[in-house]
């Protein structure tokens, strides 16, 4: 009897231990602990990024007090709106300019960098690198300033030269070239550290090797220096134009979408009607508008990953 | 004798096309200074006339003299903001959140970097992919949703968030931390196994292995993350737009831009000198870590 009594006792007690065993394995397994590091960035991204991602589909359906369902009105709404394709124009023209110009400016700067003797490169590199490292919101004061209709300093220099004062940001067309300036600016230098790492990368003696079959110096950056920064180029013009199309620093400060409207793209404009005019509903319908070129932007960087993963 | 023949042939042929080469190098460099000099010379131009402008009186502003040059140089504006407490709470309240969000950043991202790149897991795969795609999410796109979401935040449990400086705490993680995690991710794979499998046959835990080698390993790549971190969160303008308004919760840009900018009248020597201000903090650690500035810049589509 008593041994009956304690057998199953003891029974349970295994079960117990065993249990809290596994608990302990658990957590000792690799899987789990990993999966346990990873779970802060999981929740961060999950509830701050992906989250309102799907929300702004959400509240983009609702009315201005965001109490009714009003389906796609707010989208029917803004085609009607002449500001609307004004908007979609301008970002599009933007992005693009300012995205070509950034890369062509880098790639040539890149190689005046690399062509000096390796000694005096990083001084040079460091000053060239400023304008990225000033926050934007604070050098594109400064353009401001320089751009300014009474004191302007690039007027006051012009006029030595006989040409007259130039409205920067007063005209529509002037306004659209000095945003495009400034971002010209402010992201040359992104590309032309980008350029010029892999720059390096390439090793001459494939540049020999053309040198020795003849090439002459458009040869060579055609059939040596592109192939082989074709990765690079790339990549850092497709996370260009997200970040160049989703942009609200400079032409927030600098013409604050005027004149008229003209220089507004999706996020000032999206800012403008969401934040300031507290329709937040139509603010996020205009900024989706955005998700179209991320999309294909991401299935393109997506696919580059997904083959350089293959390739290791 | 032939032997000496040949070579007094071949010298004189061997020095011609020496000299083209290195004639050819020179202009090439020579060209090159030129340019070199002139891009540096746009690049700089901004930043240069904000340094003149904020050396300058308002009187002398107004009177329109050569822009370029400063006649009588004075610190009136640089004694005027850093005297002005309105001024040194928006530098408070930029350093604390930068400070704030670069250690949330690391504290997050690191762990995940390592668990990421080394300790295989189902899905790790997937999740690295996915942190990549959100860092192209962009900011523009999330500030509506985050501020309705916070707005009903403060509905549902009494707790006001914006309108805060520790709003922005929050928030700037999600611009941080995809791209330091994906970086660390870079900088982890590119330590040798052998030196994890050595701390783990002397019975280190994942713990000790990530505090002891991994850390100290890729230390550089923890500064050029840390970097990043805080020169993000130092310059970002759209959220402190959003999310604060009143002038004690501004952080620096937000701050100079809405109370410095004051209607039709600009004192602009002030503007300058508040943005030469704001812009100081980054430019300093630029120009004491630039290497690993740089580092930090390219390990994110290279390394990837």
């Amino acid at each position: 009897m008593v041994d009956v009594a304690i057998q199953p006792n003891r029974a349970n007690r295994t079960s117990a231990t065993r249990k809290r065993a596994s608990l302990r394995n658990a957590l000792k397994r690799k899987s789990t602990s990993a999966f346990f590091m990873t779970l802060p960035l999981i929740v961060l991204v999950a509830v701050l990024v992906i989250y309102p991602a799907f929300y702004s589909l959400h509240l983009a359906t609702l009315n201005k007090s965001m109490q009714r369902y009003v389906g796609f009105s707010n989208f029917t709404f803004l085609f009607t709106r002449e500001t609307f394709w004004l908007v979609v124009k301008q970002s599009c023209i933007f992005a693009i300019t300012a995205v070509i110009f950034k890369a062509l400016i880098g790639f040539i700067v890149a190689h005046f960098v690399h062509n000096i003797p390796a000694k005096g490169q990083r001084k040079w590199r460091g000053m060239l690198l400023v304008p990225w490292v000033i926050p934007p919101a604070m050098s594109t004061l400064g353009w401001l300033w320089l751009f300014d209709p009474s004191y302007s300093a690039f007027n006051y220099t012009l006029s030595f030269f006989g040409i007259g004062p130039i409205p920067w940001t007063g005209d529509a067309d002037w306004a659209r070239f000095s945003v495009i300036l400034v971002n010209v600016w402010y992201g040359m230098p992104f590309f032309m550290i980008m350029y010029l790492a892999s720059l390096k990368s390439v090793p001459d003696q494939l540049y020999e090797a053309a040198a020795i079959d003849g090439a002459n110096w458009w040869q060579r950056i055609w059939y040596v220096t592109l192939p082989m920064m074709r990765n690079i180029i790339a990549i850092t013009t497709l996370f260009s134009l997200i970040v160049t199309f989703a942009n609200f620093d400079i032409v927030r400060i600098l013409t604050a979408g005027g004149p008229l409207d003209k220089t507004h793209l999706f996020a000032t404009w999206a800012f403008k009607l969401g934040i300031e005019s507290s329709d937040i509903p139509l603010g996020a319908s205009v900024s989706l508008f955005m998700v179209p070129i991320l999309a294909v932007a991401a299935i393109f960087i997506l696919r580059d990953i997904n083959k350089r993963g293959n390739e290791a | 004798m032939t032997s000496v023949t040949v070579i007094d042939k071949a010298a004189p042929t061997r020095k011609i096309k020496y000299g083209s080469i290195s004639r050819d190098r020179a202009w090439a460099l020579k060209w090159s200074y030129f340019f070199l000099v002139i891009f540096t010379f746009m690049s700089l131009v901004p930043p240069i006339y904000m340094l003149i402008t904020s050396l300058k009186s308002s009187t002398e502003i107004s009177a329109a003299t050569n822009p370029w040059w400063v006649f009588h140089p004075t610190l009136e504006n640089y004694s005027a903001l850093l005297g002005s407490s309105q001024f040194l709470t928006f530098f408070r309240n930029s350093a604390l959140v930068s400070i704030f969000v670069v250690i949330i950043t690391m504290l997050i991202s690191v762990p995940a970097a390592f668990a990421l790149a080394r300790m295989r897991f189902w899905g790790s795969a997937t999740i690295a992919t996915g942190i990549f795609l959100t860092y192209l999410i962009p900011d523009t796109l999330l500030f509506l949703p985050l501020f309705k979401m916070f707005a009903t935040f403060s509905n549902w449990t009494g707790i006001e968030l914006i309108n805060h400086w520790y709003v922005l705490v929050i928030v700037y993680p999600t611009l941080t931390v995809p791209f330091c995690t994906w970086i660390m991710i870079g900088y982890f794979a590119s330590i040798p196994k052998e030196l994890d499998e050595a701390a783990i046959i002397d019975g280190a835990s994942w713990f000790q292995t990530l505090t002891r080698i991994f850390i100290p390993v890729a230390l550089p790549g923890l500064i050029a993350a840390t970097i990043f971190a805080f020169t993000v969160s130092w310059a970002q303008f759209l959220y402190p737009m959003v999310f604060t308004t009143s002038t004690d919760q501004l952080v620096m840009p937000a701050g100079i831009i809405t109370t410095l900018i004051k209607g039709d009248v600009f004192n602009w020597g002030q503007i300058m000198t508040g943005a030469l201000l704001g812009a100081a903090p980054p430019l300093i650690i630029y120009a004491f870590l630039m290497d690993y500035y740089v580092a930090g810049l390219t390990a994110g589509a290279t390394k990837g």
